[in-house]
């Protein structure tokens, strides 16, 4: 599925956009990381809690959990929340 | 001819300043990561090549980046410093930024330690790739103690700090928490012995002062002239250690009054034992942490703190409002020494007389949280 990249992880992906798959958001960031090394640990912390600063969107609805589960047409938008000057 | 070389870390971003070992002229080669915040930039002296970076971002999570080409490419830590899992239905502990990073011995090459806040230490054994936490540490029920919580720390997060390896022996080793004290370990970091006797802490709150919890170290250095001696610039006061005591001496009792012994940053001449240089803040009512009076100066003592003599040459003599974090003041290893520093008002200054004279090489940088001196 796509998934919207923001401005943050680009030196990741290169790209504001990518294509990812998984059946839950937790197996969706797995695959973006086995693309992009290194770039769910920026999203996502050791107790596999989202950051302070990120947002996860699907269907343009916030997700509260990793578990939620996704179809393969589901659109999924990663959000860089506001974070001070 | 030898080139020096100056990293400086800022809260937006790293910059690298050359120059020769006359070191009358800097170019200036950067930003490095614009925009990410950068706790300390160190080059590994065993090889003069590689380049470590604690990095986070507003937005991101911690990491740690790579160059072996001088910063013209970065690449990011495969396993940066994290905390363990918490077991299912506790809450676990997340690291916020690596604050702190050390070369180990060299004896040991690629091994590095890095400190984190939250309070955590961790090891790498493949220079910088991956890391791993010290569970002797990170895990005990002690030490979990004694680092408190997310409010007993510094404003922007407790931090594990100034991790020393004795040039002498690989496996000793020191560290400080702000707060929590200082620990030493004789056997690379399975055991830990306190080190907080002499230290004083904050009066009138009737805290324990044999509880480590209450000892706040801003800055530990060991002089390589002599191993068995330690300086530390405290939340209370400035200490000096001569091993074997295990028992810090006061020796900011000996700082004018009217400017006191408050500090974070300290550094210690790298042939002589005796001399080493601080520079006191406001450290009064709400902690301003401004230069006292906003007259900026640096202290040096060249009689291991019996006495010490104000340095400010050049410096501004009114409403200079900046200070200096515990890690953006450092020396080089010329002769005459270099002496340098970084502030929070992102001015970057140095003397090449040991703090006779000073000047300002750079302006308007973003908030500068570590400045280290290499001579290449």
């Amino acid at each position: 599925m796509k998934v919207l990249i923001p401005s943050a992880l680009h030196s990741y992906t290169r790209s504001s956009q990518a294509e990812a798959s998984g059946s839950t958001l937790d197996a969706l960031l797995s695959d973006l990381d086995r693309q992009y090394p290194g770039i769910r640990f920026r999203m996502i912390d050791e107790q596999q809690q989202v950051r302070r600063h990120i947002r996860l969107f699907v269907n343009g609805v916030s997700a509260d959990a990793l578990s939620q589960t996704l179809q393969p047409d589901d659109d999924v938008v990663i959000v860089q929340a506001l974070s001070g000057g | 001819m030898t080139s020096t070389a100056l990293l400086v870390a800022t809260r937006k971003g790293a910059w690298i300043f050359r120059s020769d070992s006359g070191r009358a002229g800097w170019s200036v080669d950067g930003p490095h990561f614009l925009g990410h915040v950068i706790s300390h930039l160190v080059l590994d002296p065993r090889d003069r090549t590689t380049l470590l970076a604690a990095a986070k971002t507003g937005h991101l999570g911690p990491t740690i980046f790579r160059s072996t080409d001088w910063g013209r490419s970065w690449q990011e830590s495969v396993q940066p410093p994290a905390f363990a899992k918490a077991p299912e239905g506790e809450t676990g502990r997340a690291v916020d930024h690596t604050f702190w990073l050390t070369p180990a011995h060299s004896n040991e090459p690629d091994v590095w330690y890095a400190g984190t806040s939250p309070q955590g230490l961790f090891r790498s054994a493949d220079g910088g790739v991956t890391w791993c936490g010290f569970s002797s540490i990170n895990d005990d029920p002690h030490f979990r103690a004694w680092m408190g919580s997310e409010k007993d720390g510094t404003p922007d997060g407790p931090k594990l700090h100034s991790i020393i390896v004795d040039p002498r022996d690989p496996a000793h080793l020191y560290f400080g928490m702000s707060g929590g004290g200082v620990h030493e370990s004789l056997d690379g970091g399975e055991t830990w012995q306190v080190l907080i006797a002499g230290m004083n802490v904050v009066e009138g709150y009737g805290f324990d002062a044999a509880n480590p919890m209450f000892h706040d170290p801003h800055c530990l250095r060991l002089c390589p002239s002599n191993p068995d001696r330690l300086y530390q610039q405290n939340h209370c006061g400035i200490y000096r250690l001569d091993r074997p005591s295990t028992s810090w001496l006061r020796i900011g009792k000996n700082m004018p009054g009217e400017v006191g012994d408050i500090g974070f940053t300290m550094t210690v001449h790298p042939r002589d034992d005796k001399t080493a240089w601080v520079l006191p803040m406001d450290g009064t009512e709400v902690w301003p942490r401004t230069s006292p009076g906003g007259k900026p100066a640096v202290y040096v003592t060249q009689d291991a703190g019996a006495s010490w003599q104000r340095q400010d040459a050049g410096m501004p003599k009114e409403q200079a409002w900046w200070t200096v974090k515990r890690q953006a003041m450092c020396c080089d290893s010329h002769d005459p020494l270099g002496l340098y520093f970084g502030t929070t008002s992102g001015e970057l200054w140095m003397s090449r007389d040991e703090g006779r004279n000073w000047a300002c090489i750079a302006r308007h940088l973003p908030e500068i949280y570590a400045v280290e001196a290499v001579v290449l």
